[in-house]
C-alpha cells in the first residue's frame, strides 16, 4: 500500500449519522408518530388469480373506531410502473380494481384508531372472487396453453431482451470444445430489518407529506404524484434513517400508496407498516431465472463464443425486473472477452409474487451459472481455473462490443493475489475445498427509463460564516453510509476536516433530486456531483484569497486541513475559517454556495465505470448430511479508489453474507403460488455463528470518471460467492450443483445420484 | 380485558403503567413509554430487534409480556450512555462501524452489553458469536459487530486504557 496522499479520503472516520445510531436515538418511519395519527391496514388476495366480483366494506365500517376503508375504486386507478418511459411496463394498480394476479396483493385498505382494529376490520370486508386458472412457473407460463395474466399479453411475456455481437455461428465452429447446461436460479427476499413502512399526512390545502422507508425519495415523489393526481412539488418525501433497502425499496410499494389514499380521504396522518409476513409474500423478491448456457472454447482455453437463453420468473408485474432481465445477460458474460456473444432473455408473467431488483440486479444468477460452468470446462480440458480465467479477462481499455468501455480493471491483479493466497493456504482436511469465482458490476446505471427530467445526482455546498459546510444531496443513506462518503469527499474537495460537514439527505422539499440509492450509482454519481459543488465552493474562497493575499497570479491557491495556502509556499496562509469570515463580508453577507451535478455521457449503454473482484470460497461439505459452511471468504477487489475505509469493509462483509445466505440458506419456494416459509423461523439467513472470516485484498486502480478514482463497493460482492460456493463443492466432491440456493438435500441426492452412476465423474 | 398495573424501573427511573395485560413488553416501552430505540422486525421472536436487557439479562422484548416484569430493572439503549459518555459497547460500535442502517443496532447493542456483564473474558470470537446468535442483522455480516465486542472484551475501552 502507497501512502495515503488525502486528508479525508480512505482514513477511518465514524459514520456520520453513528451517534444517532448507536444510542437508539435514529428515527426511523417505523418510530414516526404524528398527532391525530390513524393506522392502516391491508386486505390481500387469498387467491394466485381471480377476477375481483365485489367488494362490500359495510361490515367494516360498523366496527367501533374503522375511519374508513378503500378500495381500487377510490382511486385514479392508474396502472403504474417504475419504467415510464414506457407504458406497457406500467402495469401494477397497488388497489387492483378488476383481477389479483398473486397471493398478497391488495384489494382494500382500513384506517383506523389502532391497529388492532384495522385488522379486525379486515376480516368485515367481504370479497367476492371468481377464481381462475393460475400458472406460477415461467416455464408453463410460457405455453400455448397457459392462463393469460395480463390481457392481451400473448404467452405471458411480459419483456424480451437481445444482447449479441460476433458472428457466434462462425465463433462455435472455431470451438474445439462445446459444452451446454441448464441452471435453475431461486428467489431470495430483500429482508431489511425494516419492513416497508409509511406515514402519510395529508392536509385540505392539498398537501402530501409521506414518511417512508425508501431507497429513492426522488422516485416516490414523482411516483405518487402519478398515482394520487397531485404536483410533484407538493409532495414532501422525508425518510432521515432507512432501515435497509437492498434493491427493494425504490418501487411504488402498497404502504406509500395506500397510506396516502386513505390519508387524502380522511385528512389525517394514516400509518402503515407490513408484518414481516407481508414483507415476505407481498412485496418483490430477487428474480427467479432458468438458464441454458451454451459455451464453445479451444483446447487452450481461449473463450470462443457463449449462448445464453434465460427465461425469468417475473411474477404478477413488471417492476424493475426489466432492468435485471438486461443486466443479468449483460453480467453472464462478465468479466471475460468474448469473441462472439448472444443472450436472449424472456421475462414472463407468472402469478407469484413480483420479481425485481435485488444487490447484486440479475448479476450473482449470472455468475453462478457462468462461473461454475467455466470450472467444468477447465476440468473437462485439464486446464487451470486461474490461468483459464487469466486468459480471457477484460483489462482497461476494453470495449465489449456496443455495449461498455472499460475505463479501468484490477482483474488480472485480482486473479494473482488470489491464486497466491491459495497456494499459501497449501493442502486442505478432507471434505473441504476452495471454489472461485470472478465477478464485475456496474457503477450505477445509465438508464433512465424513469424519465427523470434532473439530473442524475446533484448537490449544493453552502458555506456558513463559522466554516461549516451545509452539503445538500439527494443521494439516501439506507445504512450503505452514502452520507459519511459524500461528507468525505466534500471534505477532501474542499479542503477542510471532516467535522465541518453537515450532510442534509432524505427529504424532498430541501434537497436536490437524485435517482437514488439503487445500481451502486452513489459513491461515483452523487460523489461527482458533491465533488463538484465544493470545488465550486472553493473556487469562490480561493478567489477571494487571491485578492486579499495579492501574490503574483502565477501562484497556484489551495486549501487542505482547513489551511488556505500558496502551494509554492505552503506555510504561508491563513486559517479557513477566518478566509470565510471575510470573504462573506466581501459578498455583501451571502453565503458561499457551490452547484453541483452529474449525469453521465457517452460511456456506452450500461455504467460509467465497473468494479472487478474475484473471491475465493473455502467450503466444508459434510457428505452425509450435505450440511456446508463456509470456513473463509477472501475477496481480491478492485473498487478504484477506496474513499470511505470503514464503511467499505462493512459493505464488502455485508455483501459476502447476503451472498452467502443466497448460495445455501435463503430457499423461498412458492407452491401453488404461495410463499412457503414467510417468516424468520422458516427463512434462514446468515446468523452471525454460520459467517466466515472475510478477508478482503485490495487492488489498486483509478478509475478516471469516478470522484478521485473511485467506483463501486458492496453490490457488486453479491454476485460472486454462490457460485464460489458451488465451485467449492465441485473441487470437493465432483458434484455439479445447477440449482441455486445449494440445499444440503440437493448434496445428499446428488451423492446418491452419483453412487447409481458408479461414482464416475 | 381488565387492565393491570405495571411497576418497574427502566433506565433506574420508576415508571408505572395501567396496562391491558397482553401488552408486549416492547410495546410497552416503545408505544406507552417512548423509549422507541428497541424496534420490531418479525412476529416469531428471530430477530432480536427488540432486545433489552432485564434484570441485565438479554431478552426479547416482544417474547414477555409487559406484567411478567413487574418489579424488574429494564435497560433500553437509551440508558446506556452514562453522563455523556457512550457505553464501551456504543464507541466500540463506532470505532469499528459496527451498524450500517442501523436498525438491528439497539437490539444488538443490548445483546453485546449482556454478554459481555456475563461473559467478561469469551475464549474466542465464536463465543462472541454464539453470544449475539439471536439477533439478525442485514448489513453488516456480523464480522465488524465481533471486531467490536472483542475490542471491548479485551479491555481497549477500560478506564485509563
Amino acid at each position: 500500500m502507497t501512502a495515503n496522499k488525502y486528508s479525508v479520503l480512505n482514513t477511518r472516520v465514524h459514520n456520520v449519522d453513528g451517534y444517532a445510531k448507536v444510542t437508539g436515538r435514529a428515527t426511523y418511519t417505523f418510530d414516526v408518530k404524528l398527532p391525530g395519527m390513524l393506522y392502516g391496514k391491508i386486505l390481500r388476495s387469498p387467491h394466485p388469480h381471480a377476477r375481483i366480483i365485489s367488494i362490500d366494506p359495510t361490515e367494516a365500517l360498523k366496527l367501533p373506531g374503522v375511519r374508513a376503508v378503500v378500495t381500487g375504486k377510490d382511486t385514479l386507478g392508474v396502472k403504474q410502473g417504475i419504467w415510464r418511459r414506457y407504458p406497457e411496463l406500467c402495469d401494477e394498480q397497488i388497489l387492483t380494481i378488476e383481477k389479483v394476479r398473486y397471493i398478497g396483493e391488495p384489494v382494500a385498505a382500513v384506517a383506523a384508531i389502532t391497529e388492532e382494529i384495522a385488522e379486525q376490520a379486515l376480516d368485515l370486508i367481504d370479497v367476492q372472487y371468481e377464481v381462475l386458472p393460475f400458472v406460477d412457473d415461467p416455464m408453463e407460463a410460457i405455453k400455448k396453453e397457459a392462463p393469460m395474466i395480463h390481457e392481451g399479453v400473448e404467452r405471458n411475456v411480459n419483456v424480451t431482451r437481445h444482447i449479441e455481437w460476433g458472428d457466434v455461428e462462425e465463433a462455435f465452429e472455431e470451438a474445439e470444445y462445446v459444452r451446454e447446461d441448464w441452471f435453475k436460479l431461486g428467489g431470495q427476499a430483500h429482508m431489511c430489518m425494516e419492513t416497508r413502512a409509511t406515514v402519510a399526512s395529508y392536509t385540505s390545502d392539498k398537501k402530501l407529506t409521506v414518511y417512508t422507508s425508501t431507497q429513492s425519495p426522488y422516485y416516490h415523489q414523482a411516483l405518487l404524484a402519478g398515482v394520487l393526481g397531485l404536483r410533484e412539488s407538493d409532495i414532501r418525501v422525508i425518510a432521515h434513517y432507512v432501515g435497509g433497502g437492498f434493491g427493494g425499496k425504490f418501487e411504488l410499494d402498497a404502504s406509500q400508496f395506500c397510506a396516502s389514499v386513505l390519508s387524502m380521504k380522511l385528512s389525517k396522518p394514516v400509518k402503515i407498516v407490513f408484518t414481516r409476513e407481508e414483507d415476505f409474500i407481498a412485496t418483490k423478491r430477487r428474480t427467479p431465472m432458468y438458464y441454458y448456457v451454451r459455451t464453445g472454447v479451444k483446447k487452450d482455453g481461449t473463450f470462443c463464443a457463449r449462448e445464453t437463453r434465460v427465461f425469468t420468473n417475473g411474477g404478477a408485474y413488471t417492476g424493475m425486473g426489466a432492468t435485471a432481465l438486461y443486466l443479468t445477460g449483460f453480467f453472464h458474460s462478465f468479466p471475460y472477452k468474448w469473441k462472439a456473444y448472444r443472450y436472449d432473455g424472456y421475462r414472463v408473467y407468472t402469478n407469484s409474487l413480483p420479481s425485481s431488483s435485488m444487490r447484486g440486479f440479475g448479476a450473482p444468477q449470472a455468475m453462478f451459472c457462468s462461473e461454475q460452468q467455466i470450472d467444468w470446462i477447465a476440468a473437462d480440458l485439464g486446464l487451470d481455473i486461474i490461468e483459464i480465467r487469466r486468459k480471457n479477462a477484460h483489462t482497461t481499455g476494453y470495449e465489449v462490443p456496443g455495449q461498455a468501455t472499460i475505463g479501468s480493471c484490477g482483474l488480472n491483479q485480482c486473479l494473482d493475489r488470489i491464486e497466491q493466497w491459495i497456494k499459501a493456504k497449501g493442502t486442505l482436511p478432507k471434505n473441504r475445498a476452495i471454489g472461485i469465482s470472478a465477478a464485475g458490476f456496474m457503477t450505477g446505471g445509465i438508464f433512465n427509463w424513469f424519465d427523470s427530467p434532473y439530473s442524475f445526482s446533484s448537490a449544493v455546498v453552502t458555506i456558513n460564516y463559522d466554516g461549516v459546510v451545509e452539503l445538500h444531496v439527494g443521494a439516501q443513506d439506507i445504512g450503505q453510509g452514502s452520507n459519511t462518503t459524500l461528507a468525505m469527499i466534500c471534505a477532501e474537495a474542499l479542503g477542510v476536516k471532516l467535522e465541518n460537514i453537515k450532510v442534509h439527505s432524505g427529504d424532498t422539499d430541501h434537497c436536490p433530486a437524485d435517482l437514488g440509492a439503487w445500481g451502486s450509482r452513489q459513491t461515483l454519481m452523487a460523489g461527482n456531483a458533491t465533488k463538484m459543488a465544493a470545488e465550486d465552493a472553493k473556487k469562490q474562497l480561493l478567489e477571494f484569497a487571491s485578492a486579499k493575499f495579492g501574490y503574483n497570479i502565477i501562484y497556484d491557491l489551495d486549501i487542505k486541513d482547513n489551511w488556505v495556502h500558496n502551494v509554492a509556499r505552503p506555510e504561508r496562509g491563513m486559517n479557513y475559517v477566518d478566509l470565510v469570515k471575510e470573504a462573506l463580508r466581501g459578498k455583501d453577507g451571502q453565503r458561499i454556495i457551490g452547484r453541483g451535478h452529474y449525469t453521465p455521457h457517452r460511456k456506452g449503454m450500461i455504467s460509467p465505470a465497473y468494479s472487478y473482484m474475484v473471491q475465493a470460497v473455502e467450503a466444508e461439505i459434510d457428505v452425509e448430511t450435505g450440511k456446508l459452511s463456509i470456513i473463509n471468504c477472501t475477496t481480491a477487489h478492485d473498487c478504484g479508489q477506496p474513499i470511505n475505509t470503514l464503511g467499505l469493509i462493512g459493505q464488502l462483509e455485508g455483501a459476502a453474507s447476503m451472498a452467502a445466505g443466497y448460495g445455501y440458506l435463503e430457499n423461498m419456494p412458492v407452491e401453488d403460488g404461495k410463499v412457503m416459509n414467510p417468516n424468520l423461523v422458516d427463512y434462514k439467513i446468515i446468523r452471525a455463528p454460520d459467517m466466515p472470516e472475510c478477508e478482503i485484498i485490495e487492488i489498486d486502480t483509478y478509475e478516471p470518471e469516478g470522484p478521485y478514482g473511485a467506483k463501486e463497493a458492496g453490490e457488486g460482492l453479491t454476485n460472486p460467492t454462490a457460485a464460489a460456493l458451488g465451485n467449492a463443492i465441485f473441487h470437493a466432491t465432483g458434484l455439479q450443483m445447477k440449482q441455486a440456493p445449494i440445499m444440503s438435500e440437493m448434496i445428499v441426492n446428488a451423492f446418491k445420484e452419483k453412487k447409481k452412476e458408479g461414482g464416475t465423474r | 380485558m381488565e387492565k393491570q398495573l405495571l411497576r418497574f424501573l427502566v433506565n433506574d427511573q420508576e415508571y408505572e403503567l395501567f396496562i391491558n395485560p397482553k401488552t408486549l413488553l416492547v410495546e410497552a416501552l416503545r408505544d406507552h413509554l417512548g423509549f422507541a430505540g428497541a424496534k420490531r422486525g418479525c412476529d416469531t421472536a428471530s430477530c432480536g430487534v427488540c432486545t433489552v436487557m432485564v434484570n441485565g439479562m438479554a431478552v426479547k422484548g416482544c417474547s414477555v409480556l409487559a406484567v411478567q416484569v413487574n418489579g424488574m430493572n429494564i435497560t433500553t439503549v437509551e440508558g446506556l450512555e452514562k453522563d455523556g459518555k457512550l457505553d464501551p459497547v456504543q464507541a466500540a460500535f463506532l470505532d469499528e462501524g459496527a451498524f450500517q442502517c442501523g436498525f438491528c443496532t439497539s437490539g444488538m447493542i443490548m445483546s453485546a452489553r449482556a454478554f459481555l456483564n456475563e461473559t467478561p473474558a469469551p475464549k474466542d470470537t465464536m463465543e462472541i458469536r454464539r453470544g449475539i446468535e439471536g439477533n439478525l442483522c442485514r448489513c453488516t455480516g456480523y464480522n465488524s459487530i465481533v471486531r467490536a465486542i472483542d475490542a471491548v472484551a479485551k479491555g481497549k475501552y477500560r478506564e485509563g486504557a
